[in-house]
């Protein structure tokens, strides 16, 4: 017969966020895209290190305005006001001494449309090294190959690397956007919606690929795809209309949610 | 969260509502059948009636086809709902109840063959009492466990985990007594380990019923409880 522990309770083997090492530090954060108008409200948040968390909630609930402050895309935006502290490995991401270009390399960023240069698969890759000012060619060959087998992609396009990156499919893309980031060598991941776009097959590889990833990187993704969050990742936060309502392990979230709006949201009811 | 008898209701999905509503009332009903089973296996016992002890095995087939066609119902919910939370816990309270209860139905023809066994025999006397005494609290468990899951209530359930300690307990008792029994009349010896099986089959409906409280606290309160001893079970529910 199978023992139980006597703290038995269900997810009772999901690890607890609390007792991981966290990777960014969120407290605080308020966020405002115009005076009246604000977007998120006192967020506090640790997001474990080199495990995949999943931020979820309705359209408008503030998850990718969250995302967004992480590796500061929110200052591109007009009137965008943030109060709070956001602490990368202990640093302040905010401080005047942050140079932001490379806060941006170290937090890597996908979006939900892949975005590849209109320049060669290995151009693509080899972007981020360039602007750096490594142009040798063995320091070049070797990232590209590294970065695209990390991508899953190596095989694909080995053939083929100086082809155009607009001509492969929406999936490739997507993982060579991927690629294309992970070359530069991050700390973190951002995914925004990154398989939305994208067919079963190709979501089901993305999904595998950000498996696989954990291992060397902390990642943080936003998904509407509810199953996708259930799939991919190791944490959950739940977000509604500004709020931060539940952050927990997966695997409580989502069989057993503390809250009732959570409950609602993952569960398909009207609050 | 803790889930309630209002919490599967309110899908944006009407459709899901009325797929979950159907498959837990098609259990209730499945639970319907079975107690009125044991109820006639069990007078069948005590009054010597052989026909209603054959009425018994005849229903059998219909349990058996009832928790095919409901555990059918629950693997299309769990392939295109995809349900959590409070949803998914109650799809699989209901997968485990039903199993558990076509087990039910199993003792219950048991007993019903026994029934028949024992009146081909001639007149029993031994162990009748017992019988009688473990028929009512396996009764009362099990109509107690299905309330509870129709109630959603967990104390309910909690009370049926109890019972079961006390049924354990006479089983044991009247296992003694009828071994004693034996030894000192072996002649009786076919006779009263008929009567023994059928006990054995009553104390089995008792573990089935506890096992469906037991799913009926995970229903409700999202803890697995199955396996633990009753004092922590009952620490758990209070915290």
């Amino acid at each position: 017969m199978r023992k139980v522990d006597v703290s038995s309770v269900l997810g009772a083997s999901a690890e607890n966020p609390e007792g991981l090492e966290s990777c960014i530090d969120v407290s605080g954060l308020n966020l405002y895209y115009a005076k009246d108008k604000r977007a998120l409200n006192g967020i506090d948040l640790k997001i474990p290190k080199q495990r995949v968390t999943a931020f979820i909630g309705p359209s408008g609930c503030g998850k990718s305005s969250l995302l967004r402050c992480l590796n500061r895309m929110n200052d591109l935006v007009d009137d965008c006001v943030i109060d709070g502290l956001i602490e990368i490995d202990g640093e302040d991401i905010y401080s005047k001494h942050v140079d932001v270009a490379d806060l941006r390399r170290r937090v890597g960023m996908v979006f939900q449309k892949p975005n590849p240069f209109p320049k060669s698969i290995y151009e693509n890759v080899a972007y981020g090294l360039r602007i750096q000012g490594i142009n040798s060619k063995r320091v070049l060959d070797e990232v590209v190959e590294k970065s695209l087998r990390a991508a899953a992609l190596w095989d694909e396009v080995k053939d083929r690397l100086h082809d155009s990156a607009l001509g492969m499919s929406g999936g490739q893309q997507q993982r060579l956007v991927i690629a294309r980031t992970i070359a530069v060598e991050p700390e973190v991941l951002l995914l925004d919606e990154p398989a939305s776009a994208l067919d079963p097959i190709s979501t089901l590889k993305i999904e595998e690929l950000i498996h696989e990833l954990k291992r060397d990187y902390t990642i943080v993704i936003v998904t509407h795809n509810m199953q996708q969050a259930a799939r991919v990742s190791d944490f959950t936060a739940f977000m509604y209309m500004g709020d931060m309502v539940e952050f927990d392990a997966t695997d409580n979230i989502f069989t057993n949610p503390a809250k009732k709006q959570t409950e609602d949201y993952i569960t398909g009811r009207y609050g | 969260m803790n889930s309630n008898i209002e919490s599967h209701g309110h899908h944006i999905s009407k459709q899901f509502n009325l797929e979950l509503e159907e498959i837990k009332n098609n259990m209730l009903e499945m639970g319907g059948v079975i107690e009125r089973q044991i109820a006639d296996a069990m007078k069948s016992l005590l009054d010597g009636d052989t026909g209603l002890a054959a009425q018994v095995l005849t229903v059998e087939d219909r349990i058996d086809s009832m928790e095919v066609s409901i555990d059918e119902e629950c693997s299309l919910i769990l392939a295109r709902r995809h349900p959590a939370a409070s949803d998914l816990r109650l799809v699989l309270a209901i997968i485990k109840t039903v199993r558990d209860l076509e087990r039910v139905g199993d003792e219950s023809a048991k007993i019903a063959r026994m029934a028949i066994k024992l009146s081909e025999e001639g007149e029993i006397s031994q162990g009748l009492v017992e019988f009688r005494h473990l028929a009512d609290s396996v009764t009362r468990m099990v109509s107690g466990s299905l309330d509870a899951f129709a109630r959603y209530d967990a104390d309910a359930a909690l009370e049926v985990v109890r019972d079961d300690v006390a049924v354990d307990k006479i089983y044991a008792s009247v296992m003694r007594s009828l071994i004693t029994y034996m030894m000192e009349d072996p002649r009786s010896i076919s006779r009263v380990l008929n009567m023994l099986w059928a006990l054995r089959a009553l104390e089995r409906i008792g573990d089935h019923a506890k096992n469906v409280a037991e799913h009926v606290i995970y229903l409700v309160k999202g803890m697995d409880v199955r396996h633990e001893k009753l004092a922590d079970v009952e620490e758990q529910l209070e915290d």
